[in-house]
């Protein structure tokens, strides 16, 4: 089972839920939680584990070899990205635009552009008894999150079995980065909060998730504050509300000390046997 | 000398455009013949990435001396625009074609 937690807006609860939800999942069975959020990784800052296996991650882009280049331009012509550019006697390549298609590199007449690896960032495997935890962090200065997260994806599936609940700590908004993260769940928790702003990118969100026909549901985080638009929104769409965590100071508290919520707030705790509760029902759904 | 400006309209009295990459047109003018060429830059606005380093590279083959411009390019059209050996002023975003110009012959205008 894949779970993503998403969010339109970013600051809603989606690293606080994905850590809670894996640690107490974990406590019965076995838990992978991946940090997709590779711009900014935080679930980090929450899970006390042992580091097992660190990996550099690189991506492919063109090299210019001026020797055997007969500046034809074909490259410029076939890149969409315009990540090519011939510049009179000389073709610049830059590498925060290229999406490693090899198209220039692949018909150069020449075979002048080869491709090469670059360092887009590293990947990081943590373990804790029954809690595994990846986390993958991008270079400063890169650009494209979405080659990490794919490569951070293809790892997880090649180091954990089908059996292992896999829950993704998604990138906030809704871009490639989003798309490449929950695009592979078999359901997607959206987190928002009740106000104005919340309920503007959630509807983005949930867009965004029918668009890639998945199966989704909401967690109303900082229950209490704004308004009740959330929740009108949610039954007149037919959204699933899976769980409201409350507002609390003891809450903001403990998480500015990156400790966990479930085991010292009860109210967390039946928020999260709420949602696991759905998340069974659609397991013993699919199994059926 | 030809000088470039980046704006939002085809004439003299044509406001600038303060975006660089994403201007709408490009005029070109010279000063020693006193001739005014424009070109629509406007098919970038369909480009999702990379519209600085493109229209960088409409410059690069246009070979003018100076660029006026709004905001300045970003990091990689600026590149270019380096190869292209020409000087970049910049600020003159929210005037005139004629005003920019009037500007940078002041001295007015900040260099990028």
């Amino acid at each position: 089972m894949k779970i993503a937690i998403a969010s339109g807006k970013g600051g809603t609860g989606k690293t606080t839920l994905s850590t809670n939800l894996a640690a107490y999942l974990a406590e019965k069975q076995e838990v992978v939680l991946v940090d997709l959020d590779v711009e900014e990784p935080n679930s980090g800052l929450f899970i006390k584990a042992e580091l097992l296996r660190e990996e550099e991650k690189y991506k492919m882009i063109p090299q210019w070899n001026p020797d055997t280049c007969i500046l034809c331009g074909n490259c410029q012509e076939v890149c969409n990205f315009h990540a090519v550019l011939k510049l009179g006697e000389q073709i610049m390549v830059f590498p925060e635009l290229c999406h490693s298609c090899y198209a220039c590199s692949e018909l150069c007449p020449t075979n002048s552009l080869p491709m090469v690896p670059q360092k887009m960032g590293e990947l990081k495997h943590f373990n804790s008894g029954t809690l595994s935890f990846i986390e993958s962090r991008l270079e400063i200065g890169q650009e494209q999150a979405v080659p990490l997260i794919r490569q951070t994806n293809k790892y997880v599936e090649e180091c954990f079995s089908e059996q292992v609940i896999k829950l993704f700590d998604s990138p906030p908004g809704t871009s490639c980065p989003v798309i490449e993260a929950t695009k592979d769940a078999d359901f997607i928790i959206l987190v928002t909060e009740p106000t104005p702003f919340g309920l503007h990118d959630l509807t983005l969100a949930v867009e965004t998730m029918r668009e890639l026909k998945k199966n989704f549901g909401v967690v109303i985080n900082r229950h209490g504050i704004g308004n009740d638009e959330v929740e009108k929104y949610c039954s007149a769409e037919n959204i699933p509300l899976l769980a409201r965590i409350p507002n609390d100071r003891q809450i903001a508290e403990l998480y500015s000390r990156g400790e966990l919520l479930y085991k010292k707030i009860p109210g967390v705790k039946e928020q999260l046997d709420l949602l696991i509760h759905h998340i069974e029902g659609l397991e013993s759904a699919g199994e059926r | 000398m030809k000088i470039a400006f980046t704006t939002k309209g085809a004439k003299w009295d044509a406001q600038m455009d303060t975006r660089f990459g994403r201007a709408q047109f490009i005029l070109l003018y010279d000063d020693s013949t006193d001739s005014f060429t424009s070109i629509d830059n406007s098919a970038v606005e369909n480009v999702a990435h990379g519209a600085g380093p493109q229209t960088a590279q409409k410059l690069f083959d246009l070979k003018p001396n100076v660029l006026i411009t709004g905001n300045g390019p970003g990091g990689n059209a600026a590149t270019v625009l380096t190869k292209a050996g020409l000087k970049i002023y910049i600020g003159a975003g929210d005037m005139t074609v004629r005003q920019a110009y009037e500007a940078y012959k002041q001295g007015e205008l900040k260099a990028f």
